[in-house]
């Protein structure tokens, strides 16, 4: 349903452009959810705010993100209007700062409806109510009167899911909706995205840069690194054989229960290569432990290691192997 | 230092207030040993020309040249600026730091204090400090500077309030260094892009202050030249010539308008929190 | 609300309270004996004794002071002794001619200065929003009365469309009156509008980098129905905060412009009764401009409460 081609953001800068997402490419289909995890600044925001359309300063998209049929890089900004908010609706990392301060919750949540929809007032405060008891707001016909800072930071959130699921739309992308909360609440908002997946067949972008967090929950998953993704598979699948070294560095990064200290402070040496510089060899020669001559002569291509499992390794598969 | 020369030079506002300013001052040195002709010699005989040869910006009413009367009314200008804000400085930034220093009711007082001064602005305490001394500079220079103080105070606390809470203060603060001393070496130094920011800003205002009040008659006196009273005078004959009233106005708002852009630079050169922040 | 109106209200009072004391003080204490001051040293002894008991200069300070403030309250305000009438008749005349020459200038400057300010906003970074920063830094930086001589030299003394000075009074029909105010109002209202529009485009662009706007362009609103919906009100606060401060020196800006066109409001009594020493005068002229500047921002932050229902909760 949704099939995004060969993706690329970038930053049109005065001297020369600056690449910030690389060729990415994906497909997902009604029902289905996809995490994409990667370190800070790996451009998995960069990458929703482009399915969104809503790519901020001199910073624009090119490749193809088809949904349904239709196009949505070849839209106007006034035809994208109607796309966002409607098919494809976004949530995102701050619930504390994503709510307008100044305007009760019930008409934050109404006004995608009267937008999208065409409903009267009364009629979308109605199903503003409905939507804000199935996301889980007690007393919710009450609480459709109060303004976000008489909410906690969780109920906030699931408010912005009540406002993205209004519409019922095709896609939902969640960039880190869980990050900014404590870790109780980070499992009831994921639980609560599970659920709706099930329940209205729309598709679920999610973002982390922490896989443990989503590993668990979602059907497929993409690994970025630098813009680039390194690793698409199925969850389990990248899960039991990461097969690209970075992947299963990422693994090895989550903290478990029985961890001494110094075991789950374990990160990963070294930093990723700055966006935007040009790449000849693989771009995480630079940190990798399996690093040979040949990694080094050219970025390495796609390498398949399972049916719609692949990772941008010369030594994919033999990863795991290799490590041990 | 070296990229901040790097960024001044790129920074345009502080490029064209830097030039305006320092024709400012260049030319309150120079009258202090010459002007053309001397700003207090009348000459009826040749009131309100216009600008010519002899006189490049005209005379005025009694035939003072309007050149030389503004050179040397630009020393005032800058005399009330520095000494209203060396005012507001002094005595806002000691205030300001008390108050962050001790916190509980000292900080509580001191605020309480420079909210009451919105009660009087710079010219309503001007009025009351011409009703008891009589008119003069000196109530220029204590009303603008009595007004500059609470401005001092609150960006001092709200500055040092941020800094200690930052690691190299809390640093020093496991030392066992007293909260004062604290403040002076390690507080204090670390705002003064701020203040300089604002000492800038309050020195346009001062000047625009100034000239105000000698226009009403409270501040600087005849026959000490001043831009305000010049503009006084030139309200009077307005019709007959109108370079009088032209030439001060353009003193007056070039001297701020240069304050305030570099001012404006500043801000974004020392501290681009701030600048994002106003 | 009500705990945060009560408390608001309170401040209200006690600055007042504090500036009465302040003003008191530097006119009745400080500079000696104010009848002497007032009819000059070489008055005649007994005109000086009457003035000094009909000031009551023999009575004890705290008295004196408690006696004015009592007289405030109910609205007496003693006599003024050059103009020999009640202090608050002088008064009133004159807020007749200052008040709406400040509501004039205040309603020109804001109808001017927030639409500019939010048009160089949606407009950043474009030469429109640079040529509004122009404006801005010239309005800062031209001082209102200078301004006004050149409105005066444009449009009364070279077009002839409006009096260089001088008001007929409101008896003269409404049309001339008006006539009189519209050069001054516009010297003191074309500079604020360069502030008001300053500091609208600040305010815009600092609610344009929040958070919830990128929420309301997710929902599918365009860029033009976020600017209304969404960061109208929220850009609101800070502005109403400045402007709120802006209008209060718009009040005291009429002082200097009553000067320049020779209008008879508070401004010039102000003056004509420095010259004179009718501190009777000055005394509650001052008491009422403070008064009126405070009781300014009191508006100021009360608005701001129903606008930001943050403020609101407090408490809650
Ligand atoms: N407004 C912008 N202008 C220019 N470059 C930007 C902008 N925003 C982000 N970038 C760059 O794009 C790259 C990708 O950023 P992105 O926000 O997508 O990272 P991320 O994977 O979401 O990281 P995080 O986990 O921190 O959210 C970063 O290196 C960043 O420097
Ligand atoms: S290609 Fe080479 S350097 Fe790159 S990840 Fe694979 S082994 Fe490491
Ligand atoms: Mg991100």
């Amino acid at each position: 349903m949704l099939q995004v081609k060969n993706l690329n953001v970038t930053l049109a800068g005065a001297t020369r452009d600056i690449s910030i997402v690389k060729d990415v490419s994906f497909e997902l289909d009604a029902g289905r959810s996809l995490g994409v995890v990667g370190e800070s600044g790996s451009g998995k925001s960069m990458t929703a705010l482009a399915l969104m359309g809503l790519l901020p300063g001199a910073i624009r998209a090119s490749g193809s993100i088809n949904l349904a049929g239709q196009e949505l890089l070849a839209l106007s900004e006034q035809e994208m209007c109607s796309v966002r908010g409607n098919k494809v609706a976004m949530i995102f990392q701050e619930p504390m700062t994503s709510l307008n301060p100044v305007q009760t919750i019930g008409r934050q949540v109404a006004e995608p409806l009267i937008l999208h929809k065409g409903m009267t007032r009364a009629a979308a405060r109605q199903e503003a109510i409905r939507l804000l008891d199935r996301v889980g707001i007690p007393d919710a016909a009450r609480r459709l009167d109060v303004y976000p800072h008489q909410l906690s930071g969780g109920q906030r959130q699931r408010v912005m899911i009540a406002i993205a699921l209004s519409c019922s739309p095709k896609v939902l992308v969640a960039d880190e909706p869980t990050t900014a909360l404590d870790v109780t609440v980070q499992r009831q908002i994921l639980d609560l995205l599970r659920e709706l997946v099930s329940e209205t067949r729309m598709a679920l972008i999610i973002i982390s840069h922490d896989l443990g967090v989503i590993g668990e929950m979602v059907d497929e998953m993409l690994v970025m690194y630098g813009g680039n993704v390194v690793e698409r598979g199925q969850a389990d699948k990248v899960f039991a054989q990461p097969a690209h070294p970075y992947t299963s560095r990422l693994l090895e990064a989550i903290p478990r229960f029985g961890m001494s200290r110094s075991e789950r402070l374990k990160t990963i040496p070294g930093t990723m290569p700055e966006i935007g510089s040009e790449m000849k060899s693989c771009i995480f020669a630079g940190r990798c432990d399996l690093v040979c001559a040949d990694c080094l002569q050219a970025p390495p291509p796609f390498v398949s290691v399972d049916d719609a499992h692949v990772a941008a390794c010369i030594k994919a598969g033999r990863v795991m192997e290799t490590v041990q | 230092m070296s990229t901040f020369l790097k960024n001044a030079r790129m920074h345009r506002s502080l490029m064209i207030g830097g030039v305006l300013t320092l024709l400012l001052l260049s030319v309150a040195v120079l009258s202090l040993f010459w002007t053309p002709w001397s700003p207090t010699a009348i000459d009826i005989a040749n009131k309100l020309k216009g600008p010519s040869a002899k006189h490049w910006l005209g005379t005025d009413h009694l035939g003072r040249d309007v050149l030389s009367m503004l050179m040397s009314g630009s020393q005032i200008s800058i005399i009330v600026g520095f000494l209203a804000v060396s005012v507001g400085l002094l005595v806002g930034v000691a205030l300001g730091a008390l108050a962050s220093t001790y916190r509980g009711w000292v900080e509580e007082l001191i605020m309480r204090m420079s909210d009451f001064s919105i009660a009087f602005p710079i010219i309503i305490t001007a009025v009351l400090l011409t009703a008891i001394l009589g008119p003069g500079t000196v109530n220029s220079i204590l009303a603008i500077g009595i007004f500059n103080i609470p401005i001092f105070a609150r960006i001092t606390r709200g500055a040092a309030n941020a800094a200690w809470a930052r690691e190299y203060v809390m640093a020093a603060q496991t030392c066992g260094k007293g909260r004062l001393r604290i403040t002076i070496e390690h507080v204090l130094p670390n705002i003064s892009g701020a203040l300089i920011v604002q000492a800038t800003i309050l020195f346009a205002v001062a000047i625009l202050a100034e000239a105000a009040l000698s226009f009403l008659g409270l501040g600087t006196q005849p026959p000490e030249p001043s831009w305000g009273k010049m503009l006084n005078n030139a309200q009077t004959f307005v019709g007959l010539a109108p370079h009088l009233a032209i030439f001060p106005g353009l003193a007056i708002a070039l001297s701020v308008m240069g304050l305030n852009l570099i001012g404006d630079g500043l801000r974004d050169v020392l501290d681009p929190k701030l600048a994002r922040a106003r | 609300m009500i705990a945060f109106l009560l408390r608001r209200i309170a401040t209200f009072l006690a600055t007042l309270a504090i500036a009465s004391v302040v003003i008191f003080a530097a006119l009745e204490l400080l500079p000696g004996d104010p009848a002497q001051i007032m009819l000059g040293i070489d008055a005649p002894p007994d005109a000086l004794e009457a003035l000094q008991k009909k000031l009551g200069v023999d009575r004890p300070v705290v008295e004196r002071y408690f006696t004015w403030i009592g007289g405030l309250v109910v609205g007496d305000m003693g006599e003024s002794f050059t103009y020999v009438m009640p202090v608050s008749d002088l008064i009133m005349t004159r807020l007749g001619v200052t008040l709406p020459l400040a509501l004039l200038a205040a309603l020109i400057s804001v109808v001017i200065g927030v639409p500019v300010g939010l048009y160089a906003a949606a407009n950043h970074k474009t030469p429109r929003d640079y040529g509004v920063m122009i404006f801005g830094q010239l309005g800062i930086a031209i001082p209102n009365f200078w301004f006004a001589i050149l409105l005066v030299l444009v449009f009364s003394i070279y077009l002839g469309w409006f009096p260089a000075g001088g008001f007929p009074g409101w008896d003269a029909g409404f049309w001339p009156a008006i006539k009189a105010l519209i050069l001054p109002a516009f010297s003191l209202a074309i500079v604020e509008a360069a502030i008001f529009a300053r500091i609208s485009r600040s305010a815009v662009l600092d609610v344009l980098r929040e958070d919830f706007v990128r929420t309301a362009r997710a929902k599918g609103l365009s860029r033009k129905s976020t600017l209304v919906k969404h960061v109208l009100r929220n850009a609101m606060i800070p502005i109403i905060t400045i402007c709120g401060l802006e209008l209060s020196s718009l009040l005291v800006g009429t002082i200097v412009i009553e000067q320049v066109f020779n209008i008879p409001g508070l401004g010039r009594l102000v003056f004509q009764s420095l010259t004179q020493l009718d501190l009777m005068v000055v005394k509650n002229l001052i008491m009422l401009l403070v008064a009126l500047v405070v009781f300014i921002n009191l508006v100021v932050d009360l608005l701001y409460a129903v606008i930001d229902p943050r403020l609101k909760h407090q408490g809650h």
